[in-house]
């Protein structure tokens, strides 16, 4: 039958040459190649002093959006928690009170919003679920730590840095 | 004996000591490094520039190790595997000629420590004895697989010595001398190295060598897949450090005895037609044997890396069915030829 890949080979059992025999052909052919990678190019990168960019589609550490005015955009609507296979997300939701318009944008916002990063897998559903465009996986590494309780990452973590839009696209045209 | 002869011999092995343990020192650096090169990656780079303190810091580690010593080892000679180890190691290279003597005015100074006259034969004599402190160690750890590492290298060491000791009877009946510093001065220019009449005789001599020191693809008795860690499982800290130094000196040692019995020595090819000074020749001459043991010394990293780990039996089909009868055949081959070039060509 032949084989789906075409890669198939049939084995020879041919007794061997006595260059073959001798072994030391070999020796010298194996020789060559470990030298050719002598001179190659390294694969490695020096890491704390060089850092690789990482690619475009590199999913990190989470972080809850602002909107223009720098207001929260997350309304704690649940989908991300509800999306995540790795259940771990959790939240609770609040009502925005009169004066707080200017932190959340809508009138339902996350008081508590938990991500267990011992837990997450990374594979970016909450992103997709996110009908706010509030939660976005673009953070550096997770980094290391001692204790399995600091690994749930509250809001004080995950919620960006308020920024001013109107100089940002200022700027940066 | 008069005292400056003996400040310049104390002077010489001083410097001859050091250097071979500066030598296996950075060997150890050397070979991390021809790893990651081999490996397409950089190997350690982080002590100092390059990675060169790294010995330094590995050193450190040993001495800070706990040591320990098995509860039902055999205390004394527990102790003794490494000692023993270590010492023949070190004194092998006594009677190795490093270059032609320097003239100073009078005096003129040999650069051996000691030309003994039978400097081969005390070189195979230390080397056997060198064999006991694997063996020593690997009984008195009171275990099983150390025992077994220890056994190994008992039976691979015999095996292999015989034909190494064959293929140096082929060399001395070319060269009628038994004294290092006669074979390496017959050898002068670049036609008259040996192993241009001895090339079979190389190949078994650095066969045999890689098994004598222990290393790929010889190292059966340290396989950590088999054996734990081989005769020097039960070892910590810088016990466990002079064994592996032990290793890289007698890598340096027989990388030097190579390059002298076949490879000319401190010989470099015209060297009379350069016009040099006599003292000019012997320091070229000396740089030029320590990059001949250079590269021997990466060769021996070259194979490691490139050769897998025999099998036990197949270690011993090859030490005794084909090494040795090449031997005695490359002897009798010897012998057939300088017969007929004694007769016929005179």
């Amino acid at each position: 039958m032949e084989s789906l890949s075409n890669r198939k080979k049939v084995l020879e059992q041919k007794p061997m040459t006595f260059l073959e025999k001798i072994y030391i052909p070999a020796i010298l052919k194996g020789l060559r190649i470990t030298i050719k990678h002598f001179f190659r190019k390294k694969a490695t990168v020096s890491y704390p002093e060089v850092e690789r960019p990482y690619s475009k589609n590199y999913r990190g550490m989470h972080s809850l959006k602002r909107d223009e005015e720098g207001r929260e955009r997350c309304t704690a609507c649940g989908l991300c928690a509800l999306s995540c296979p790795a259940e771990a997300i959790s939240m609770i939701s609040a009502e925005r009170q009169k004066g707080e318009e200017h932190l959340y944008r809508e009138e339902k916002y996350a008081a508590v919003y938990e991500i267990n990063m011992l837990r997450c897998i990374f594979c970016g559903l909450c992103e997709e679920a996110c009908p706010k465009e509030a939660i976005y996986l673009d953070g550096p590494h997770v980094p290391a730590d001692y204790l399995r309780k600091d690994f749930i990452y509250g809001k004080d973590k995950l919620v960006e840095e308020k920024f001013d839009f109107k100089q940002e696209s200022v700027t940066s045209e | 004996m008069e005292t400056v002869f003996i400040i310049e011999k104390f002077i010489l092995i001083t410097v001859v000591f050091v250097l071979t343990l500066v030598i296996a020192m950075y060997s150890t650096l050397a070979e991390r490094k021809v790893a990651g090169f081999m490996q397409d990656r950089m190997g350690p780079d982080r002590a100092g520039p390059y990675g060169i303190l790294q010995p330094l810091a590995d050193g450190g580690k040993f001495f800070f190790k706990e040591e320990i010593i098995p509860a039902g080892a055999h205390k004394s000679l527990f102790i003794a595997g490494p000692t023993i180890a270590i010492i023949t190691a070190c004194i092998s290279s006594a009677v190795i000629p490093w270059g032609q003597p320097l003239t100073f005015g009078e005096r003129t100074i040999e650069l051996q420590v000691a030309d003994v006259n039978v400097g081969i034969l005390y070189i195979f004599g230390v080397i056997a004895l060198g064999v006991y402190g694997i063996m020593l160690g690997g009984w008195a750890s009171n275990n099983k697989f150390s025992l077994m590492g220890a056994v190994r290298a008992a039976s691979q060491s015999i095996s292999y010595e015989i034909a190494l000791g064959l293929s140096i009877i082929a060399l001395l009946m070319v060269t009628q001398s038994l004294s290092l510093k006669d074979i390496v001065a017959q050898q002068s220019g670049f036609v008259n190295w040996n192993i241009w009449v001895q090339p079979l005789g190389f190949i078994i001599f650095i066969t045999c060598a890689f098994a004598e020191c222990n290393r790929v693809p010889f190292d059966l008795p340290e396989c950590e897949t088999e054996l734990v860690g081989g005769y020097h499982t039960e070892y910590s800290s810088m016990k466990l450090g002079l064994y592996m130094f032990s290793e890289y000196i007698n890598m340096f040692v027989s990388s030097a005895l190579m390059s002298a019995l076949y490879f000319g020595g401190y010989n470099f090819p015209f060297m009379y037609e350069l016009g040099l000074s006599q003292n000019w020749i012997t320091i070229i001459g000396v740089l030029v044997f320590f990059l001949k043991i250079f590269a021997f010394i990466f060769f021996f990293m070259w194979i490691r890396w490139t050769l897998p780990r025999f099998r036990y039996d197949q270690l011993m089909n090859l030490g005794w069915k084909i090494l040795i009868p090449l031997a005695v055949a490359n002897i009798v081959l010897t012998g057939i030829i300088t017969l007929i070039r004694d007769t016929y060509f005179q």
